[in-house]
Order: structure tokens, then sequence, then C-alpha cells
């Protein structure tokens, strides 16, 4: 089989050992990589908590990375949240995994925890462990400065030190394996930094026919106005669904109590094209670029950041938002779950936090300082909790939701259950249907329907983390091109349905790991304000609150089709 | 899904592509729906079901001539003969469909791995079947392309054997009987009565382009999921969004400020830029865009040897025509070799262009009865043009 090295790294801090092991067939067979490598590797050790020197950090790429294949320079770091205590994927682009595969390997897995701050030096064949002392505190960007271009970095910031629950792990400055605190899990291991570079290639069994496969995706990605349109990903970047957000009546503002933010035209797609005049940027191997730098070297923020530091905390000053994404990145922060903490903290506090504030707080919380700083470092759940209001955290198992009001989209409503790593919008990814229009339409105010979809997607984009490829191509195509892109570089033989008993496989495997740290199907369900309060209707849009009883018949659906229905009769929670 | 069923099966019967009677559809959430019980073989559906991750699943034995066609074209390829895949070579079924695997037996395994790497299967003398991988109307957009790229495929391989002279009885025999069906269900209907002037306010224009819609529909020159439409204003292009139904467009058009002020239009028709050219390059506002069969058809017709067949429908060196209607090559969305770089410039001379192996654009100024005549004065011209053209050949 082509398309891996068949070489991994494992590395044990609390000894300082440095092993080269073979990566199993079998593994790359049933797990196919990225994101399902990460699942099999932490499947003995997932009862440990997320600080224990026992827990692995995985950093894994897939079959496609280095290859022709479109979108194929990303690679997931999985280990168990600190924020959520599930098993926990970052699907991230930049270089590392591309520099990782032609370094010689598959995955890294780092397990220990080392007796004081060390860095990794991984170049090609030579893995060095140093001591970092000097960068302790330092930001990503500091910590990184000492390696040039030929490098490829993955980086913690001070937040990550101090195991802040949702610290990132930067990778080559601003591409964030950002969500659910796995840099606290590096942290953690006392591992400050790791820079990766290798010059070798992969080997691809079929190279014509990954040509025609490649060719048959560029093609559709072309028909895609999502992707290639005017105002699709890669002119604009995630921006590009601010206007349209607004537009739906689905975006939601001050901590979910409304859907709709009047001014949220000053930090639009347009509106940042205009102030900055940004280019093109993006992860290896990709046609899209759909990242964003604009003069003075600003970085265009994804549109979740800009809405969640826009009309979440009813801020819309732009400048505010561009230094929150950048102060974010630069102290080692998830956005999301950063801007929709100090949002409950607002609500709580009975007050709107200045821009100012923002940008305050999100240093406090960075450092740890003792008082507010120390309390939202570990996210709007527990600090609700703390505050007797644990209702006020807008989060799903722990995990902060992104900028998609469920009220606008009732398969994202139910999407957000049932992720298996807490509120994400990248699981299943209903909003490329139910509002993106792709592959088709459906209609975002019904569930029917909405269980089947919702557990396809899961396999669909199971799959995606794993080969590892980007979501958003698949606005365009499916898993029927990709298997053949999947079968040239490998020279066995994939198709759709083969992929899909792949992703079903690790959903699966995800969901017993969960269950053995005792999550049950009561987690599975959403912020009580969803089913109570409307959102901004208007303008021909009603933003109802969810009839909860629809919503539970839709997960009741979800679990048959599952096979998961006996953990349901055994919490009789349909009533 | 029962709403959702009917309402395509309605679709399929009005398109005259099947009877439900001789259609299964299966679509399932938690539990399966079926439109009638599965009777013989067609019990096979559910296994395929089964072993699929899909939500629905579509097979048909077709009305005449589809039926026909579909026989003649699988027996008399070569291609599939030593392939087992018949390969579209209209542009919009190859972007999509890539290919279309024939199936030799009727049953779950063999209907399964088919339709485990291709949208659509076709089972040999029995008819075509599909899936939605996330809704049944997948799976009947990929039905209706099936049907419609076979269809592509019938005429112009004939044409081309009658070129080459080389038809066979049978297959002479076989187009005879063909071609009566196809006059029934292809004959061009009078035009229907559209709105006339430019229309009063934001919510008249989406009425008068929901009409238009519904017209090129009702008039069988378009399918109802291949197209697309627009109409421009002083500052906004108003345009059908993508993967809506022509006959469907009430509350499916997007309002894309020209200025580019808002993006909107992310969720717009993917010829929006080839719209928004025609409108800026001609002054034109009334846009019309569909694929009617005959019109893809002769644009694929070109004697012309030495060129690269599978450049023709990206990058035709030639400038060509049919019957003094412009053809002009181009691909769907974006990039160097779209149609977007190429449309707007023939539409500047002529009221339509046809894209080789795609579809025609029509535009008009005021209001849609311009560009709704031009459509099918198109393809009436291109139908009979085909009929000439044979029985110069002496197919008769
Ligand atoms: S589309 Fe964007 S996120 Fe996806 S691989 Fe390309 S640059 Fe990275
Ligand atoms: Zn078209």
């Amino acid at each position: 089989m082509s398309g891996y090295t068949f070489r991994s790294i494992r590395i044990d801090l609390s000894t300082r050992t440095v092993e080269i092991v073979p990566t199993p067939e079998m593994l790359c067979e049933e797990y196919l990589g990225g994101r399902g490598f990460g699942v099999a590797l932490l499947s003995d050790a997932i009862t440990h908590s997320w600080n224990a020197p026992e827990m692995p950090l995985v950093f894994a790429t897939g079959p496609l990375v280095g290859t022709a294949a479109p979108t194929s320079g990303r690679m997931s770091v999985v280990s168990r949240s600190p924020l959520t205590g599930t098993i926990f994927d970052c699907s991230v682009g930049g270089r590392f995994g591309t520099m990782l595969k032609r370094a010689g390997y598959d995955y890294l897995e780092i397990v220990g925890t080392a007796d004081r701050l060390v860095a990794l030096e991984i170049d090609g064949d030579a893995v060095t462990i140093l001591s970092a002392g000097e960068l302790r505190g330092r930001t990503v960007s500091e910590a990184a400065a000492g390696y040039d271009s030929s490098w490829s970095t993955a980086v913690i910031g001070p937040a990550g030190e101090l195991r802040v629950r949702y610290a990132s792990i930067m990778i080559d400055g601003h591409y964030s394996a950002g969500r659910g605190g796995l840099g606290a899990v590096m942290g953690a291991k006392n591992l400050k930094l790791i820079a990766i570079r290798g010059g070798g290639t992969v080997t691809v069994a079929d190279p014509a026919m990954l040509a025609t496969a490649r060719d048959a995706i560029m093609r559709l990605l072309r028909t895609s106005q999502a992707v290639f349109g005017e105002f699709g990903l890669a002119e604009f970047g995630t921006a590009a669904l601010v206007d349209l957000m607004h537009a739906r009546r689905m975006e939601p503002t001050e901590n979910f109590r409304k859907t709709l933010f009047p001014q949220a035209g000053a930090y639009s797609g347009y509106a940042m094209r205009v102030r900055f005049n940004p280019k093109k940027t993006g992860c290896a191997g990709c046609p899209v670029l759909c990242k964003k730098i604009g003069e003075g070297r600003a970085i265009i923020p994804e549109y979740e950041t800009v809405s969640h530091f826009g009309a979440l905390n009813a801020n819309s000053d732009l400048d505010t938002i561009i230094e929150a994404n950048r102060l974010c990145n630069d102290l080692g922060l998830d956005t999301i779950s950063a801007a929709s903490t100090i949002a409950c903290y607002a609500e709580l506090e009975g007050r709107t936090v200045p821009p100012a504030v923002i940008l305050q707080i999100l240093c406090e919380i960075a450092m740890r300082e003792p008082g507010r700083g120390d309390a939202l470092a570990e996210g709007s759940l527990r600090y609700a909790a703390s505050q007797g209001h644990p209702e006020a955290s807008m989060s799903v198992k722990g995990l902060e939701l992104p900028a998609y009001d469920p009220r606008g989209a009732y398969g994202m409503a139910l999407a957000y259950a049932t992720s298996n790593r807490g509120g994400c919008h990248l699981r299943a990814y209903p909003v490329s249907h139910e509002i993106l229009r792709r592959p088709v339409a459906t209609d975002r105010f019904s569930f029917e329907g909405k269980a089947r979809i919702v557990r396809i997607a899961e396999d669909m984009n199971a799959v995606v983390d794993s080969l590892t490829a980007c979501k958003f191509v698949f606005f365009a195509v499916s898993l029927e091109e990709y298997a053949k892109a999947l079968s040239a570089v490998t020279g066995r033989d994939h198709d759709a349905q083969s992929l899909f008993r792949v992703g079903e496989r690790i959903w699966n495997a995800e969901r017993a790991l969960n269950r053995a740290n005792g999550f049950t199907v009561m987690d599975d369900d959403l912020p009580q304000r969803f089913f109570r309060e409307e959102g901004s209707s208007g303008a021909r849009v009603s933003i109802l609150p969810i009839d909860r009883k629809a919503f539970l018949a839709a997960r009741a659906n979800y679990y048959r089709i599952r096979g998961y229905a006996e953990e349901l009769a055994s919490h009789e929670e349909t009533r | 899904m029962e709403r959702v069923i009917r309402k395509y099966i309605g679709k399929i019967e009005a398109q005259g592509l099947a009877c439900r009677n001789d259609l299964l559809f299966l679509a399932r959430d938690a539990d399966i729906y079926a439109n009638r019980p599965a009777v013989g073989s067609e019990q096979e559906l559910f296994g395929v079901l089964e072993g699929m991750n899909c939500s629905a699943l579509l097979f048909a034995r077709l009305a005449e001539p589809y039926r026909s066609i579909l026989d003649e074209v699988v027996l008399r390829d070569d291609i599939v003969a030593e392939s087992g895949c018949l390969f579209p070579r209209d542009a919009e079924t190859r972007t999509f469909l890539h290919d279309i695997p024939v199936v030799d037996s009727f049953s779950a395994e063999a209907i399964r791995s088919a339709l485990a790497r291709r949208k659509t299967a076709i089972i040999r003398n029995h008819g075509i079947v599909t899936y939605g991988g996330v809704t049944p109307e997948q799976a009947f957009i990929f039905f209706s392309s099936a049907c419609f790229t076979t269809f592509v495929k019938y005429f112009s391989d004939t044409l081309r054997g009658a070129q080459q002279g080389a038809l066979s009885a049978g297959a002479i025999a076989g187009f005879c009987r063909i071609w009566q069906e196809t006059e029934r269900v292809c004959s061009v209907k009078g035009m229907p009565l559209l709105h006339a002037g430019i229309p009063a306010d934001e919510d008249a224009v989406c009425a008068m382009m929901a009409e238009a819609g519904r017209a090129v529909v009702e008039a069988h020159l378009v399918d109802s999921c291949f197209g697309n439409i627009s109409y421009g204003t002083d500052d906004t292009i108003f345009i059908s969004q993508t993967g809506s139904s022509l006959d469907e467009l009430d509350g499916c058009i997007d309002a894309v400020p020209l200025a580019g002020t808002s993006s909107v239009g992310i969720t717009a028709s993917s010829e929006l830029t080839a719209h928004r050219r025609i409108l800026e390059g001609t002054g034109l506002n009334a846009i019309l865009h569909g694929h009617p069969r005959f019109s893809v058809i002769m644009s694929m017709d070109c004697e012309r040897s030495g060129c690269d067949r599978e450049r023709c429908y990206k990058a035709c060196p030639e400038s060509r025509s049919v019957a003094g209607i412009p053809i002009v090559s181009g691909e769907i969305g974006t990039g160097p070799t779209a149609l977007l770089h190429t449309v707007p410039e023939a539409l500047r001379h002529s009221p339509g262009v046809i894209v080789y192996g795609h579809g025609v654009f029509t535009a008009g100024r005021d209001d849609f009865r311009e560009a709704f005549a031009a459509l099918q004065r198109i393809e009436r011209t291109c139908m009979d043009t085909y009929r000439t053209k044979l029985s110069a050949l002496g197919v008769h």
C-alpha cells in the first residue's frame, strides 16, 4: 500500500525516550489516518485524566497528505479535552502535516510529562528533545521566532502553559488547533513547541489516476459559488458568511439572547476587504486558499471569530475584533470559547463588555490572573456554574457553541446535541445544506429527515478528517470523488460506501470512548434557552423557540438509526 | 417523507420520464417509506438500501421514448461493452455524474457495488437506479440527469453514425420508432402568457421570475432542476439560488447588490458571474438559462477532424453556429475556461447562445417574453435542423 510512510514516532517525555514505531497496516485500513488514528491510539488511555502522563497527544496525518490530492495538507491533533472530558480531535491546516509526512512519519504520539519546559525538534530522522525554559511565558510568535520558513511549528502560548481549558495549539503562527483545549494538554506535558521539517516525498500508487481524480474534484469545485464563486470562500474566506447569517437572522447575538445584530455590516467580508485589501493564503496543498491576510499583516479572522467577538458581545468595532483574534492566536486561546465565555460573563454581570475590556479580559484569561481571568479560564460552563447559573453557558458538553443559532437551522440543533466533541458545527456541518444549499437544499426549519442526514454527515466528516482533507471542498464534491483519489494514492480499491463504513467505525469508537467516561444521552442536549426563548424574528422570518418534543423525536430517530436506542431506553428521556 | 416523495414522483411523471407504477421510490429517516409495495425483483432494492449510507433510493422503468433510447444506447455503444460504463459527453452530466455504470443483473449486490462508486446506474433491460446521499431530491435530480444524458447521447451517436455511414438497419428502424415518440414529447408548445413590462418592485421581480421559470418547465423546454434565471435592476441582480428548481422559485431568489457590497450571493446559482456579466455587457435585464435537449445535441455536432475531443466543451478554437445561433465553449462556474468568459460576449450580438454540450442562454430587455421566445425558437430550430440533417443522410 502507498500513501503512508509506515513509520511513526512515539515519544515519552517522562523518560525522554524517542521510539520509531511501525504504523500498522491494519490501522491504516480500519482508521485511515488523522482523526481515525487518534481515536485508535487513545482507546486504551481514554479514562485517564486529560493531564495525566498516560494521556497521549497525537498529531496524525492522513494518506492524502503530501500528495497532489486537493486540500491534502491538513492533519488532526487528538487527545482528551480538558474542557469537555470527551475524546477530542482538531483538524488543522498549515504545513505541519505535510512536514510530518515529508520527514517520514505518519503520526507523532506524545505521552508522559517532561520535568521542565521542553521543545521538540524533528528534522527528518533526527528527533531531539530540548530544554525550553527560556520560552516560558512567551507568546506564540515569540516562541516560534527562532525557526525560519523551512520549518513548520506547533506552539502553545501562555494560555496552554497555564492550562486554560480552551487553550489552542497554533500551527505556523495562525492555523489553529483551536477547540477543546488541546493546548492545555500540551501544556500539561510541559511541551512548549514542536518544530518539524522534512524533505522526503510520498509515494503514490497511480499518479495518472490521481491526476484524473484531481481534475474531477477541481471541475466540481469550480461549479460551486460557496467555494470559488465571487462571494465564495476563495474570495472572502469564511467571513463571507457574516452577511448570509445576518440575512437568515441566525447570528448569535448577546450570548444567544438575540439572533440579529443590526451593526454586523461593520465587520462583514466586504467591510474587511475594503478596509484591509487582503491577499489569499492557505494550507499546504490547497487550491482554494480561504485564509486572508490584509495590509499590515492583519489576519482576517474566520466567520465564527468575527461574529462572536462582534454580535455575541454586542461589539461592532472591527479593530477590536481583529485585535481580539490576533491576541487569541498569540496567547494561544480558542477564539470561539473565549468570546463565548466573555459573552456569558457579560450576561451574568448584566452589562455589555466594552471593546477595550474584551481585549483586557483575554489577557487576564491567558495569564490566569487571579479573580476574573482565572474564573473565565475554566470555560463558560464551569464559570456559569460557579455563579449559580449554569444555564447561562451556551455550550453542549461544555464546548461553547459557534456562530450558528440552532433556532435558525434544526439540523444544526440536532447535530450540536449529538456531536461527540460537544457544541461544534463541523461534526455534521448542516450549515452546508440548511444554509449554503449544498449538495442539496433542505428546509432549515424542519426536523424531517434530519436524523438520517446528520448521521450520514457525521460518518462522512469522520472520513474527511481522517483522509485528511478539508471539509470546505465537500460543499462541492463527495466521498465518491475522494475515494478515487484515495484509491490512486494507496493502490487499494476504495469506494464511497467503503469509506462510509470507516467513518461509522470511527464515530462509534468515539462514542464508546465517551461512554467509558460516563457520557450518556443526557449529555446530548442543548441549552434550555433554545427551547424557551424566541430569537430575533422579522422581515418575514420567524426564529421561534425549538419545539422540544420535535427535537426529542428527531434525537430518538437518530439513536435508532445509529443503533443507540438502548442507551436512550435506559434513560427514559423521551417524555 | 411521503409528501416529498409524492412531489418528485409528480415531477417525474410531468416530465414524461416514467409512470408512478413503474417506479419505486424508497426514502428513510428512522423508518423506510416506499411509494408502493415492491414487486418481484424490486425486493432487491431493500437490500441495496440496507447496505448503503444514504437517505433514498429510486428505481424506474422508463416511459417511451426514454425506455427505447436507454435500451438502444446500452445495446449499441461499444464502450459499454468494453468497460461496463456509459461516458456522457454533455458537459453538465460529465461534471456531476462522471460516468454511468451498466449493471447486468437486478441483484442487490450488483446494484450496490455500482452505486458505491457512482450516483446512478443503468440496470440492463430494466431501467435506471439512483440514490440520494442527503435527501430524496438528489435521487430525483440524478435520475433526471441520467435520462437527459442518455437522450442526448443517443441522438448525438445516431447523427454521428449516420454521418459516418455506420448505422445498421436495426439502428435505423429503432431510430424511426423512437423519433415518433420523441416528436410527441418534445414538440414545442405555443408561447404562454407571461408578465409584460418592467416589474414595479422587488416582489414583482421575484413573481415574474417564478412565473418564467415555471413556464420553461411546463413547456418541456427544460427539466426543472437544469437551469437558472436572473433579472437585473439598477443596482441589484435577482438570481435563482444554487440547487433551486426553475418551477419552484418562490423563496429561492437571491438579491445580490451589483456593487458587491454584500456576500449574500454566496448561495446564488453557480452561473452568477455569467449572469452579471451579461447584464453589464448587454444591458439586457432578463436572462434565462436552461438545457433544452436538441440545442445541446446540435451544439456537439461537429465534423471537424483533428481536435482533441476532450477539450471541445471548454476550449473550442473555432467560431461555430447552428442555423445562425452561435455556439461557444465554456465550463460551468469559474476558472479560465468557464462559460462566463464566452457567453456574455456572444450575447452582445445574438439574442441567444448555445454552450457546447451544456445549454442555452437567452436574454431580453424588460421582462422574460423575449428570452422565453428565443429559448423556444432555438430549441425548435435545433430539433428541425437535426431532423433535416438526418433525412439528408438517408435516415427517414
Ligand atoms: S479551503 Fe481553507 S481551510 Fe480548507 S485546506 Fe484550503 S486554505 Fe485550508
Ligand atoms: Zn446549465
